[in-house]
């Protein structure tokens, strides 16, 4: 699977507030909890193991220094 | 060199002495938006007063951005040209991450438009060439520095506004008030209208230097660059900006805390710019701290009082949408204003100036402020998405466009108002213009001189134009006709507005209505609709 170059534009800014919008008022802990729970709906939603494992790879890929 | 404010002369108006006629129109405020609005009022034949408390053009780092869309409004009112041969043009904007660039976007990839996608010019040349301009009306434009407005009253059908002057105080009546005394009007002060939104708390230094080499790499392109996190200046952002004169604006992000005198301080300033430019020699020309809201009235008509640029509506500098907002708040204004001074329209016409503008204003207000929070997040999650986002930037084409260091001034679309008359075309009833070449049998033109400042309608390719008496009609590729007939050099006007197909537009250049087979009483109809007739009464 190759990920998709650009599926959000040109509503990305859209979507990127609407994300921003959904933390707007919570703790850092309960933004992290709301991070979980929308990547496990977002998961639900790819029902696709292979296409998740190929994003989970992807995102684990990027170095932290 | 630094620029030479030469005050513009007092002269003591004709009020102190004795009373005077009233007028139809007085303008609060010499900015590029009162000066515009005088120009544009006297192109169309009505007079105004122009009262401003200064003598003096914008004095230091204020706008420098002007986008297209303003440009071809400017061209119309007569300072367009003398804008683009001064101006920097530019159309490029790149993004880095660190020293990385992520990003490059192209504000206008095609060509076939007279003006540029955007030029730089310091918005004291663009006051100084309006104010020339504004004198090639003296029987229409009276323009009264030093003329300081302190209080003023409706009167239902007039208002009086009372002047000082250093002569002393006058009073004058005018028929229409247009408030252009900017951010921090005085108009809308003494109306007691609220005037909140958002302020963001973060400081930006917004430094202009005077430097013989560009800082644009070894190409030197005046382009617009922006830094997320720069090695030169950790953790904040920066832009980078060419202006005429080897002038460039550098514009950095700084603590929410920072003493703003402190930072405007040479000692602070230079260490801060020399971490950017090395040690090419420069001069300071201007340095200032600011902090910027988004904000707008909510209504911009009360009564006799119009306000009209920084008045109605402030944003955040990032993507320009101030001042070039404010022009295109003149570009509708000015022929509704004209049709009901000249009684063609009824006052009606003026509250649909306040429907259709607060609507881009807030289209403006949405943009900028959704680029100031991008680039500088409020809470800890807002930044850990910042800075993921920023990550997969460097090689995920989707996050590179989510990063968000301005989205540059775009003229609104009308569409779906009740001036536009609803309609398929593939420019949608309600589009701002869009200029293309065209060649006539004076030569070579521009849509944009053909179409803007009266109602216009221009049939391209094959479409029969019905005969509408005193009405301006013009052809697009079209087969000689009894109206002025132009081919659409290298097709980009067919291209652009499609063909056998024929399109009215506003005196400010928007599509009100499109027809394929258009007869003498639907153009009427729509030209009626568009002047805020009801059916009715058209
Ligand atoms: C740092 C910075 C960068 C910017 N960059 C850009 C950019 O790149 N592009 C862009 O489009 N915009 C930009 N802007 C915004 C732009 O400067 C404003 O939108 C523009 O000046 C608005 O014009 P105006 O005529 O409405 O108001 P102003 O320019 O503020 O003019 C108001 C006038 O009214 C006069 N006045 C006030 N009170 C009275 C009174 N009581 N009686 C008589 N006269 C009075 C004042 O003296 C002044 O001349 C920037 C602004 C800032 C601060």
């Amino acid at each position: 699977m190759t990920i998709y170059p650009d599926r959000l534009s040109p509503r990305q800014d859209d979507v990127y507030n609407a994300l921003m919008d959904a933390h707007e008022g919570l703790s850092e802990a309960e933004s992290h909890a709301l991070n979980a729970r929308l990547i496990l709906l977002m998961a639900n939603q790819i029902g696709d193991l292979g296409v998740l494992r190929d994003l989970l790879t992807t995102a684990r890929g990027y170095s932290h220094d | 060199m630094a620029y030479d404010y030469t005050p513009y002369p007092y002269v003591p108006p004709k009020g102190l002495t004795q009373a005077e006629p009233r007028h139809p129109v007085a303008i609060v405020g010499a900015g590029p938006i009162g000066l515009a609005m005088a120009i544009d009022l006297a192109q169309r034949g009505v007079p105004s007063v122009v009262l401003d408390d200064n003598n003096v053009v914008s004095v230091g780092s204020r706008a420098i951005c002007w986008a297209k869309r303003t440009l071809e409004i400017f061209d119309r009112l007569g300072v367009g040209e003398r804008m683009l041969a001064k101006g920097v043009t530019w159309k490029i904007g790149r993004q880095f991450h660190g020293n990385q660039e992520v990003y490059a976007f192209d504000l206008l990839p095609e060509d076939g438009h007279k003006y540029p996608a955007f030029i730089n010019l310091q918005q004291y040349y663009v006051e100084e060439y309006l104010i020339d301009r504004a004198r090639d009306f003296p029987g229409l434009i009276d323009l009264r520095f030093k003329n300081r407005v302190v209080d003023h009253a409706d009167r239902g059908d007039h208002t009086v506004l009372n002047i000082e002057t250093p002569d002393g105080p006058y009073t004058l009546e005018a028929d229409w008030m247009i408030a252009c005394d900017g951010a921090g009007s005085p108009t809308r002060n003494r109306m007691g209208l609220s005037f909140e939104g958002q302020t963001f708390q973060e400081q930006f230094l917004i430094a202009d230097i005077e430097m013989k080499d560009s800082p644009f790499g070894d190409a030197a392109v005046p382009e617009r660059w922006f830094w997320f996190d720069p090695p030169f200046h950790n953790g904040k952002s920066a832009l980078l900006h060419m202006q005429p004169d080897n002038i460039y604006r550098i514009d950095l992000q700084l603590d929410v805390d920072a003493d703003a005198k402190l930072e405007a301080s040479e000692d602070k300033v230079i260490p801060r710019i020399r971490a950017i430019v090395g040690d090419k020699p420069f001069r300071l020309d201007w340095v200032s701290v600011y902090k910027f809201r988004c904000i707008k009235l909510d209504r911009f008509v009360h009564g006799r009082v119009i306000f009209v640029g920084d008045s109605a509506h402030v944003v955040s500098p990032f993507g320009a949408r101030g001042g070039n907002g404010g022009i295109q708040d003149v570009d509708n204004l000015g022929w509704k204003l004209a049709a009901v001074i000249a009684g063609h329209a009824n006052a009606d016409l003026i509250g649909t100036y306040h429907d259709e503008r607060s609507h881009g204003s807030a289209e403006n207000i949405l943009n900028s402020s959704r680029a100031t929070n991008f680039m500088t997040p409020k809470t800890p999650i807002e930044a850990l998405f910042r800075a993921e986002a920023l990550r997969l930037a460097h090689d995920q084409p989707f996050a590179r466009r989510i990063l968000n260091s301005g989205r540059l001034s775009m003229p609104c679309s009308l569409e779906g108002f009740a001036l536009q008359t609803p309609g398929a075309a593939q420019v949608p009833p309600g589009s701002p213009l869009i200029d293309a070449p065209l060649a006539g049998d004076h030569g070579e033109t521009w849509l944009l001189r053909e179409v803007q400042g009266d109602f216009t309608l221009v049939g391209f390719g094959d479409v029969a134009l019905p005969d509408v008496p005193d009405f301006r009609c013009i052809g697009v590729g079209q087969r000689a006709a009894d109206y002025p007939c132009f081919t659409a050099t290298h097709g980009h006007a067919t291209r652009r507005y499609g063909s056998d197909i024929a399109y009215l537009f506003r005196p400010d250049g928007h599509v009100a209505a499109a027809f394929r087979h258009p007869s003498a009483e639907d153009v009427a109809r729509a030209v009626a609709r568009a002047m805020g007739k009801t059916p009715e009464a058209a």
